[in-house]
């Protein structure tokens, strides 16, 4: 049974000038036919299913509706068109930091995120000891949050979100957290919860990431999907060159195309570059 | 009724360590913390009483009782539903990012609120104890009107919350209607003044209602009517639902605005 099923998936965003206006100038914008609200298809019929295990990569340039996929996975958003169903607990992690309390500590908001992610206290009482150390924050355990750095607010909100064991795990851009050490480390847990069964969503713009983790692509553009396929490699140098040339293949046959056009200017580029890719 | 039980064991963690943030920001930056929570409703009694005693006291017995009553249920109103008006907007980093029910927010912050309640009502008994007041066990009645009060708060939490989220200046508007709740609720004088036709009207206003539960309660020693019962029960479900209406309704719309 699939894991996940998205199925001829649309969703609508409403966007305009509504955002954090009072009752009056909403009165006065109505009154005055100065009231916009603008719909847009952040999704358009997208279709993909995981089973059990599969790790999606999701690329797409700025605005392809990524985001807004994921917030349908994870039942924030309902698809306006098209059925989704997930089989399966979901750790979401979107834009890492957000949610976390400034003026508690490291340990509060450690348990409060547990909790918002759906764990049991007793579960997190287990396993707060691994994930401080994880997260190597032994020694700012009891400062506040707003103390920390940047790379320390994704780290704990890593370790958190992937030292448990849940059946859908969606990391949004969460891989290029904290520095070169921490990467390497988060990447090898990421390789060891994929071994344990999880099937996983990730997004990101670091197309080697996608082809060392991913067996499976899903390629968004404006809202459109442009591909999904388990040819990782051949849709991930398609991308590569989309990204060069700007321009959008029409079907399979044109994305084996581009990939190939891909391969013959990475090849043309290294042997300009000198001899060094030879080595590698 | 098992779906229920399997929710709430589900949520109690989240639900416990959302109360335990909100108590912590409330308490974290005074230096009183809890103190002040007792302190601050005996200064507005003390303000009140000195300022109103001389034009009503003298007509009506236990005045300072008379007074209290209604500050307390006015200030438990006005600080639960306040806070309930901010809990969307201030939880949005994470009901955004992440799949909560959000009516937790709302809950929880009523659960701080109503805590609060529970100090200044231990306050409330001690004086009336000064005061004179015998106890006894139609008292125990006390907790109806609180228990219809809690929903009430909880069903105009919800709807406010909802509307802050929509129009930003709810918060404004607000304050005007707490104004005119605090002077139709008749906290420091009597409504026996006015015409008979005219009393009923201040039935109107549910914290009226509630006020006026504690006051025959304790000051009358009369337990009221199963009609005024159902009066106080029909304002809790009349919020409630319509709080519970509006998040069903909006539930999927709220993070446009935010």
């Amino acid at each position: 049974m699939a894991v996940i099923s998205c199925d001829h998936v649309s969703i609508r965003y409403l966007t305009g000038d509504f955002k954090a206006i009072g009752l009056k100038e909403y009165v006065i914008r109505k009154l005055t036919g100065k009231y916009h609200i603008k719909e847009f298809w952040a999704d358009k019929d997208v279709t993909f299913t995981l089973e059990k295990r599969d790790m999606l990569g999701l690329i797409g340039s700025n605005g392809a509706g990524k985001s807004t996929l994921l917030k349908a996975v994870t039942g924030i958003m309902i698809p306006t068109y098209g059925t989704l169903h997930t089989n399966g607990s979901i750790a979401a992690l979107l834009e890492l930091t957000s949610g976390f309390d400034g003026n508690m500590t490291v340990r509060e908001n450690a348990y409060l995120r547990g909790a918002l992610l759906g764990y049991t206290r007793r579960f997190m009482d287990e396993k707060y000891e691994e994930i401080i150390r994880f997260a190597e924050l032994e020694e700012f355990q009891d400062y506040e949050f707003k103390q920390l750095s940047s790379g320390m607010k994704s780290r704990l909100a890593f370790s958190i979100a992937c030292l448990v064991n849940p059946d859908i795990l969606i990391l949004d851009e969460v891989l290029s957290v904290g520095d070169g050490a921490f990467r390497k480390k988060s990447g090898d847990k990421m390789k060891e919860i994929l071994d344990g069964g999880v099937t996983c969503i990730l997004v990101s713009h670091i197309i080697p990431q996608v082809r060392e983790l991913c067996n499976k692509v899903l390629w968004l553009d404006h809202g459109r999907q442009v591909a999904f396929t388990d040819d990782v490699q051949t849709c991930c140098d398609a991308y590569e060159e989309f990204l060069i040339t700007k321009k959008l293949p029409k079907d399979e046959t044109q994305i084996s195309r581009m990939a190939e056009d891909y391969i013959r200017r990475q090849a043309r580029e290294n042997g300009q570059g000198g001899g060094k890719a030879i080595y590698e | 009724m098992n779906r229920l039980f399997g929710k709430i064991k589900k949520y109690q963690f989240m639900f416990e360590e959302l109360v335990n943030r909100d108590f912590k920001e409330k308490y974290k930056r005074s230096i009183l913390g809890m103190g002040w929570s007792v302190l601050s409703p005996l200064l507005t009694l003390l303000v009140m009483k000195v300022i109103f005693s001389t034009f009503f006291g003298k007509d009506i017995p236990h005045y300072t009782i008379y007074l209290f009553s209604g500050n307390i249920v006015l200030s438990y109103y006005r600080e639960s539903t306040r806070n309930g008006m901010n809990s969307l907007v201030d939880n949005a980093g994470i009901f955004t990012k992440i799949n909560v029910p959000k009516y937790m927010f709302v809950l929880s912050k009523n659960v701080s609120a109503l805590v609060n309640f529970a100090l200044t009502l231990a306050v409330y008994f001690v004086f009336c104890a000064f005061d004179g007041i015998r106890f006894n066990f139609r008292m125990l009645l006390l907790v109806y009107p609180i228990a219809c009060l809690l929903l009430m708060n909880i069903g105009i939490g919800m709807v406010l919350s909802a509307l802050y989220v929509f129009f930003r200046d709810i918060r404004y508007l607000y304050d005007v209607l707490l104004t005119l709740v605090n002077y139709m609720s008749a906290v420091f004088y009597t409504v026996d003044k006015f015409p008979a036709q005219y009393r009923r009207l201040f039935l109107l206003n549910p914290v009226y209602v509630y006020i006026k539960y504690f006051r025959v309660i304790v000051i009358e020693h009369k337990i009221p009517s199963l009609a005024y019962h159902g009066l106080c029960a029909l304002y809790a479900m009349l919020f409630l639902a319509l709080g519970m209406v509006i998040y069903k309704k909006y539930n999927h719309q709220f993070l446009y605005y935010l």
